[in-house]
Order: C-alpha cells, then sequence, then structure tokens
C-alpha cells in the first residue's frame, strides 16, 4: 500500500488538477442543458479547468445552484439571492455506527464493517429508484469511512426542504442516541419499504453479523442482542434457560438459531409476547442505514464534490458501480500520492515509445495521463454516462453553481 | 377584494346562474366575491360567521372531532345561522353566498396577529373537515375535479394488483374486504403527500403515492390550509387600504373582540333582585370572576377601580336599581371605616354615571368575557378580570378546591385553561357547580352565566320567555335608532369608550 503523506497535498493536488481531473465529465455532470440561467459561474470548461488549475483547491465542496452569480451575491439586491435548486444528498458514514460494530471506531474501516456501506447503498438505492422513481442517482465513496449519494432528476432538484426532510424519514428506522437501547421499533403492519429492506439485509446478515461482527460471540456482545428483547420476557422460560445455555453453544450462528427458536416458542404461548418482529428489529439495528437528515434537508449544505480528494486520506472520492457494489473495496481506491506516482511511470514509458510525435510532451502526456491511470476505468464506466454524457446536444450554459474551493 | 368605492361591480344573478355559482355546498375560498353588499350586511355576514366559528371551536374542545354528538351539534349550528352544508339540498343558493362573503369578510378581521390568523385557520380548517365528511362519495370527484385539485381514483384492476402493498401501508383501511371493496384509491405525487409518505403510511411505487380516499381529506386540508395562510399574509399587506375606509374601520378594528350576543343593559329585571340574596347567589349563581370580587369587597370592604367597573356594571346587570346598587356600595365601604360622606362625594357619582345618570348620560353595559379577558389586566390588590386568565394555575386551583369543585372536575378546567380556552372552562365550572353535563349555551357573558344558572335553579318556570336568542346587538334604550350602521356600532362599542372617559383621575388610587 502506497503511503499518503498530507504534507504532500499541496504538490500533488497540482498535478492532480493538470493531468487527471477529469474536467469534462465532471464539467458535464455539473451542468444542467434544460435550464437558461442568465449569469454563470464559469462559461465554459475551459474557465473552470483554468480556475481549478490557478488555485489548486485543497477542497471542493458543491452547494446549490442560485438565481445570481455566487460571486456576486453581494450586489444583488437582499433576499433576491436564493438558492433554487440542489440535488438531493444523502452521506453515510460509519461512525454512526459504533454501537453496533465490533471491529472499528470513529473513522476506522475495515473489510469486515464495510459491508454496512453496501447494505446501506442496497437499500436506499432501492427505495429511491422504485418507491420514490427517482432515475438520476449517483453514489460515491467519501474518500475516507463512508459513501454519497448524489440523485439529479430534474424533478428532484427543485424539492423544498420539507419534502427532503420527509424522504430521509421515509427512509429512517433507527431512531436514538446513545441513551436509547432499543432503537428500533416495528409496529404490527409493516409497511412495504420494511420487509423489501429486510430482504435485502437477510442476503447479508449471515456473513456480516454472524460470521465477521460475530455479534454473539461472548456475554458481553449478547447482553447488547439480549438487550433488545422486552424486559418482562428476559425472565420467563425460554429466554432464562436461554442465557443459561448460551456458553454451552460454540460460535454465533449457532446462539443466533438458538434464539430464534426462543422467540418463536415464546410468540406460539399465551404468555406476553415478544411483540411483532423481534428478530426483524435486532436486524435492522445492527444492519440497517443510517442517514444524516441535516445534509439531506438543506438546500444550501455544501457536500463534498465527486472526484476531489480527500485531505485526511489522500483518497479520490470516486463513484461506485452500482452493477458492482459487493466488489468496492475502498482500499484499493487510489490515493492522489498514487495516482500521481503511476502518472510519473506512465510518461516515463511513453517518452521512450513515441518520441518522435509532432505534438508536444506536454499536450501529450495530458491527453493521455488520465485515461491511462487507474481513475479512467472508474470514470469511463457506462453508468456514469446517463448523467455525464448528453451526447449530440448542445451544452448550452452552466449552472450558477456555488462551489467553495478552499486553499 | 377591492373595498375602493370605484371597483365595486354589480352583479345580478336570476334562477340557473345562482346554482352555478355556487355548484358546491363546501368550497376553498379561492375566488373573493364580486358583489356589492350594503355596510349592514357586511356586518351582519360577518358576525353570523364568528358565531359559527366560535361555535367550532366550542364544540372541538369539548366533544370529540368526527364522531357524535359532535357532527349532529356541528350540523344543526350551521342550520341555526343559515349556512351552507349539504350537497344535495336544492335553493342553497343564498346559505352558500352567505358562506362565501362572510370567509372572506373576515379574513379581512382575522389577518391582523398571529394569533388571530392562527385561530381563523383552526376554525375554518375543522369547518371544512366536517363539511367534506358529509359529502356523498360520488360527489367528491366532482367537487376535487372543480377545486382543481387533480386527483385520480384508480382503476378497480390497478387497484387489485397492489392490494397487499396498499392495505400493509394505509393505517386507515382497515383490512375489512367490504371496506377495501368500497374505497376508492388516489394516485398522487409523491410530495403532494407530505404527511403520508413521511411517516411511511402511504405505499409508494415510482413516485407516486398510492392514497385512500379517508388520507386524501387530510391531503386537502393541509393544501387548503396552506393557501389560506398564504392568503392571509397577502390580505395583511392590503388591509391599510381597507381600514382606510372610515365606514370599515371600526368594523374591522374591532371584530374578533366583539362580543356578538345580548348586552344585558335593558331593565327588565331591575329590581328582582334583593340585596341580601347577593351573598348567597354570589356563591350559586355568580361566575367566578364576580364570585370572586364580592368576596374582596366583603373581606377588604373596599375594591379598587377596575374591580368596581367590572362588579358594578355586573350586579346592574342583574337587576340592581340605582339605589340598590348604592346602598350596597355603600353599606360597605363604611364598613371600611369610610367616610359617609367622602363616600357621597367621590364614589357615588360613579355608580350614577354608570347607570347613565350624569354625565354624558351613556347607560353603560356590563362587561363580556372578551372584554374582561382581553382589556385591563389586574395587577397586585386587584380582583378583577378572568380568574381563568389571570391567576396562575397554582392559585386557580386552590380557588376551584375551594368551591368545592371535584379533583376530577379541576383537572379538566386546567386543561382547558392550558388549552387557551378560558370561556370553555367558565362553562365547565357552571356544569360542575349545577351538576349538569351539558351548560347548554356558549358563554360570552357574565350575566349570560348567570342568567343561565337562575334559570337551570328555578327550573325554568317563568324565564323561558326571556330565552337569549344571541341576535345582533340591539341598540340601546334611551339612544336614537341609529339609521347609519357606523353609529349602531358605535353604540355596541361604547363600553369600550367608558374606559377612556377619564374617571380614574377623579379617583386616583
Amino acid at each position: 500500500m502506497e503511503t499518503f503523506d498530507p504534507a504532500e497535498l499541496p504538490e500533488l493536488l497540482k498535478l492532480y488538477y493538470r493531468r487527471l481531473f477529469p474536467y469534462a465529465q465532471y464539467y458535464r455532470w455539473l451542468n444542467y442543458d434544460d435550464i437558461y440561467i442568465r449569469y454563470q459561474s464559469f462559461n465554459n470548461q475551459s474557465e473552470l479547468e483554468k480556475e481549478m488549475q490557478k488555485m489548486n483547491p485543497y477542497k471542493i465542496d458543491i452547494g446549490a445552484v442560485y438565481s445570481h452569480r455566487p460571486n456576486q451575491h453581494n450586489t444583488v439586491k437582499l433576499g433576491a439571492f436564493q438558492a433554487q435548486e440542489k440535488e438531493l444528498v444523502f452521506d453515510i458514514d460509519m461512525t454512526d455506527y459504533d454501537d453496533v460494530r465490533r471491529c472499528c471506531s470513529s473513522a476506522d474501516i475495515c473489510s469486515k464493517c464495510w459491508t454496512l456501506m453496501t447494505m446501506a447503498i442496497r437499500i436506499i438505492d432501492r427505495a429511491l429508484k422504485e418507491d420514490f422513481g427517482f432515475k438520476h442517482r449517483l453514489w460515491v465513496y467519501s474518500g475516507r469511512r463512508g459513501v454519497h449519494c448524489w440523485v439529479c432528476d430534474e424533478s428532484v432538484r427543485k424539492l423544498s426542504s420539507a419534502v427532503r426532510s420527509g424522504i430521509v424519514e421515509y427512509l429512517s428506522l433507527v431512531k436514538g442516541g446513545q441513551d436509547v437501547k432499543k432503537k428500533v421499533h416495528l409496529s404490527e403492519k409493516i409497511h412495504p419499504f420494511v420487509s423489501k429492506s429486510i430482504n435485502i439485509i437477510k442476503k447479508y446478515f449471515q456473513e456480516y453479523a454472524l460470521v465477521d461482527q460475530d455479534i454473539l460471540e461472548n456475554k458481553e456482545s449478547w447482553d447488547k442482542i439480549l438487550a433488545l428483547v422486552p424486559e418482562n420476557i428476559l425472565s420467563q422460560g425460554h429466554f432464562y434457560t436461554l442465557q443459561q445455555n448460551f456458553p454451552k453453544y460454540h460460535n454465533s450462528l449457532q446462539r443466533w438459531e438458538y434464539l430464534m427458536k426462543a422467540i418463536s416458542l415464546q410468540d406460539s404461548t399465551k404468555n406476553d409476547k415478544c411483540g411483532p418482529c423481534l428478530e426483524w428489529e435486532i436486524m435492522l439495528q445492527y444492519c440497517f442505514p443510517r442517514l444524516d437528515i441535516n445534509v439531506s434537508k438543506g438546500i444550501n449544505h455544501l457536500l463534498k464534490s465527486p472526484f476531489s480528494v480527500h485531505p485526511k486520506t489522500g483518497r479520490i472520492s470516486v463513484p461506485i458501480d452500482l452493477q458492482k457494489v459487493e466488489q468496492f473495496d475502498p482500499f484499493t481506491v487510489p490515493t492522489i500520492s498514487s495516482l500521481c506516482r503511476e502518472l510519473d511511470a506512465i510518461s516515463i514509458n511513453d517518452e521512450g515509445k513515441e518520441g518522435n510525435e509532432a505534438e508536444s510532451d506536454t499536450k501529450r502526456r495530458t491527453r493521455v495521463s488520465y485515461k491511462k491511470s487507474s481513475v479512467s476505468p472508474i470514470i469511463n464506466s457506462p453508468w456514469i454516462q446517463p448523467r455525464m454524457d448528453q451526447s449530440g446536444k448542445l451544452i448550452n450554459l452552466p449552472a450558477n453553481r456555488s462551489q467553495i474551493f478552499i486553499y | 377584494m377591492q373595498f375602493s368605492r370605484a371597483n365595486w361591480k354589480r352583479l345580478r344573478l336570476t334562477g340557473d346562474q345562482r346554482n352555478v355559482c355556487y355548484p358546491h355546498s363546501l368550497q376553498f375560498y379561492l375566488e373573493p366575491p364580486s358583489e356589492s353588499i350594503s355596510l349592514i350586511e357586511f356586518e351582519s355576514l360577518a358576525i353570523d360567521r364568528v358565531k359559527l366559528l366560535k361555535a367550532v371551536e366550542n364544540l372541538g374542545v369539548s366533544y370529540v372531532k368526527g364522531a357524535e354528538p359532535y357532527q349532529s351539534k356541528l350540523e344543526s349550528e350551521i342550520r341555526r345561522l343559515k349556512f351552507s352544508f349539504r350537497e344535495n339540498l336544492e335553493n342553497e343558493y343564498e346559505p352558500r353566498r352567505k358562506d362565501h362573503i362572510s370567509h372572506f369578510i373576515l379574513r379581512l378581521a382575522y389577518c391582523q396577529s398571529e394569533d388571530l390568523r392562527r385561530w381563523f385557520i383552526q376554525q375554518e380548517m375543522d369547518l371544512l373537515r366536517f363539511r367534506f365528511s358529509i359529502l356523498p362519495k360520488d360527489k367528491i370527484q366532482n367537487f376535487l375535479k372543480d377545486s382543481h385539485l387533480h386527483f385520480e381514483a384508480i382503476s378497480d384492476d390497478e387497484k387489485k394488483l397492489r392490494e397487499p402493498e396498499i392495505l400493509a401501508s394505509s393505517p386507515s383501511l382497515s383490512g375489512s374486504k367490504t371496506d377495501w371493496e368500497s374505497e376508492s384509491v388516489y394516485k398522487i405525487p409523491f410530495a403532494d403527500a407530505l404527511d403520508l409518505f413521511r411517516g411511511r403510511k402511504v405505499y409508494l411505487e415510482s413516485g407516486f403515492a398510492y392514497v385512500p380516499l379517508k388520507d386524501i381529506v387530510a391531503i386537502v386540508l393541509n393544501e387548503f390550509r396552506a393557501k389560506l395562510s398564504k392568503a392571509l399574509a397577502l390580505t395583511v399587506k392590503s388591509l391599510p387600504s381597507a381600514q382606510s375606509s372610515c365606514r370599515l374601520q371600526p368594523v374591522l378594528g374591532h371584530f374578533s373582540h366583539s362580543y356578538t350576543g345580548q348586552d344585558y343593559s335593558t331593565q327588565k329585571n331591575a329590581g328582582k333582585i334583593s340585596l341580601d340574596q347577593i351573598d348567597s347567589l354570589s356563591t350559586r349563581s355568580f361566575p367566578p370572576c364576580m364570585r370572586q370580587l364580592h368576596k374582596a369587597l366583603r373581606e377588604n370592604h373596599h375594591l379598587r377601580h377596575g374591580g368596581r367597573m367590572q362588579y358594578g356594571l355586573f350586579l346592574k346587570g342583574i337587576g340592581l336599581t340605582l339605589e340598590q346598587a348604592l346602598q350596597f356600595w355603600k353599606q360597605e365601604f363604611i364598613r371600611g371605616k369610610m367616610d359617609p360622606d367622602k363616600f357621597d362625594k367621590g364614589y357615588s357619582y360613579n355608580i350614577r354615571h354608570s347607570f347613565g345618570k350624569e354625565g354624558k348620560r351613556t347607560d353603560y353595559t356590563p362587561f363580556s368575557c372578551m372584554k374582561i379577558i382581553l382589556t385591563n389586566p389586574p395587577s397586585q390588590g386587584d380582583y378583577h378580570g378572568c380568574p381563568f386568565r389571570h391567576s396562575d394555575q397554582e392559585l386557580l386551583k386552590q380557588k376551584l378546591q375551594s368551591y368545592k369543585i371535584s379533583p376530577g372536575g379541576i383537572h379538566q378546567i386546567l386543561d382547558l385553561v392550558k388549552g387557551t380556552h378560558y370561556q370553555v372552562a367558565c362553562q365547565k365550572y357552571f356544569e360542575m357547580i349545577h351538576n349538569v353535563d351539558d351548560c347548554g349555551f356558549s358563554l360570552s357573558h357574565p350575566n349570560q352565566f348567570f342568567f343561565e344558572s337562575q334559570r337551570i335553579l328555578s327550573g325554568n318556570k317563568d324565564i323561558r320567555k326571556e330565552s337569549i336568542q344571541p341576535e345582533t346587538p340591539q341598540p340601546k334604550p334611551g339612544v336614537q335608532k341609529a339609521k347609519d350602521a357606523s353609529s349602531a356600532l358605535a353604540c355596541l362599542n361604547s363600553s369600550l369608550e367608558m374606559d377612556m372617559e377619564g374617571l380614574e383621575d377623579y379617583f386616583s388610587e
């Protein structure tokens, strides 16, 4: 693994923006050729390119499309400068799962807990597509410990803050902070969204929870699960013996089966029931996605741009191929330093082969650079095309996009 | 709605045209009326609607909305005040027109503050919800279409296809076969069903929400609320031009606070009460505000100006004559070691004044609940005001306990107070001390409390003929019958003018 040293960033960023950043795709992704805006931030791609190469931004965040040129907002009459539209975005962060993952905590991630992101993408994307009918969804690795989703459909960009909040609420099942033990409560009637999400989780649960996370490994860990069982049930027959017998089993898989049996036995007796779906409630608490509502509801909210460089890890915020979600490995995502090293290696090779080309060195390097780097397969993937490639259509004016360059 | 005289248009309708104007018994009030009406009709339509909305409020806190007896009681209120309610009736033009115009007039009065707007919107929504609930099923689609709400019902086949999902998503559907067969399901863009989908109370598919009819109502009401809220915000901006019309200013200014019932200044009851009855009457038939004033007067042998006004006029309203009043106050003040001469020189003038025997000789009317609640709040050492409004919860509780109200009753009363339903709380007190389930009236005046109490205690006998019919305010005796509505209004507001008389200077404390 190539190491990344944040101190190298300034130099690396220069190279990144000159040779690697996919300006064409990025620019088209930001543009909407179906709106006419009078004032613009960048008149065309080359202006964007020049500006970025001049600034070598440390960080790029994308904000809303405004009624006026953002950099002139001070000259506009008070109240007239307004955020008019913005993509619907979601931010899923691994730290929000610290109470249910045993392998890592806070900013750390590993292959054992990354499955949480896989499940999150599957569950949320299904709902966005099938329930809400959203067509243009871009999932991006955040660069460190989570994923972002950008929904760019025209109708979606105009949604109010209230509707955005409503969408997040619809997608939320895990509620409560540190002081709340049981965070998922299902009612008698199970909404199709819940049942479909459970079906997705079922595909991963055994491998993720019972093997990788080993959630019933020892007393400390299984006590946490039992804390989700209603108190009045724990002291009763089946569950009392369960706690005695747990140590006799060898692994989480066996204990989970035993637990399921106890639940169904309890429910079939005349005594207190466990509740509509205790099994599902446990699975949801351990696996269901946790969204940050503040990121999604604000039209003004800034979110880190795709293809930006994460300042702490050096990793590029690369899009995730929905056809290959399970195969996505955050640890193989190129860092800016590895990319630049790659680039140097390529140019050295090229120089040898095509020394008698008419075009200048720099031009050639620019042309071939990102295509041959490891970023390129990601960029050229077909699934990114619908949003980015408006083939045949003249790309008119860019959006009044507020982009914060931090340098 | 333009109020400059130049812009009023005349519209005369006949026969079928009238039905076209108002095809439904209910509406969303999207278009303001364009008729011209007289100022008197302007006022009377508005007063009737205020009464209706107050009844809506009252019923809403006393009964469960949507169930009996709320439904039938509200229907009879609407009928009594001659507003529209039923879809299928013929000759509904007048009530519908009344409904239309009065709504818009009230917008002018109730747009003026946040509290007023909130109250107005709440009652209008409850009224609309009721009217919608009694619409026959086959009329619903037409009504929605005419109101430009594009809710299309889905076909039976489409419904069948999604039966399990819709049943699993909508709490309002019971799941019984018969309910399902008869229930229409509407397909609307998900963003239009925000309150439903955010709580996962509706089935979503490809960006559409599949909403059963019951839930469509909630959506329609939300739409209504949002539109009305916006409209009120716009109205308040254009209000200055309406207020500059001097004919409308008094109406609009005082409406929301005005008392719209009997004024209790008639001398019908004069002389029917004797002074030695007052002590026992105060515990049996006085509302708490007067009961507390009487008690304070007996204990301290004195009352400050605000208390003297409020209690004094009340006593006049229950039938005390001027002579009795003078005797009553003098006796009490003398017990407080006041010099009889000082009383004659100072206080008796005030009493005679309030009976219309001094100064400009206006016969002042006893204060209504609204006036007591909204104006001149009591300070330290005062005993006037409304105990439900002005006493803190603890003190109020103790007071009610000393009046021997049951803990359950006290609890209900305190709940109503928390919800700022002061008059309804007083009604509850009435019900408790008279041991009745339903006081049978909507309280808006302390003298009304007394009257109704006496009625019950005397077994409804001879008082029946004087039964109260809240009508438009009656001109007071001794005042020239007004030809012009504005001076009639001026009479109505005379009790407001009283405070500005400057009597306070005369008896500064």
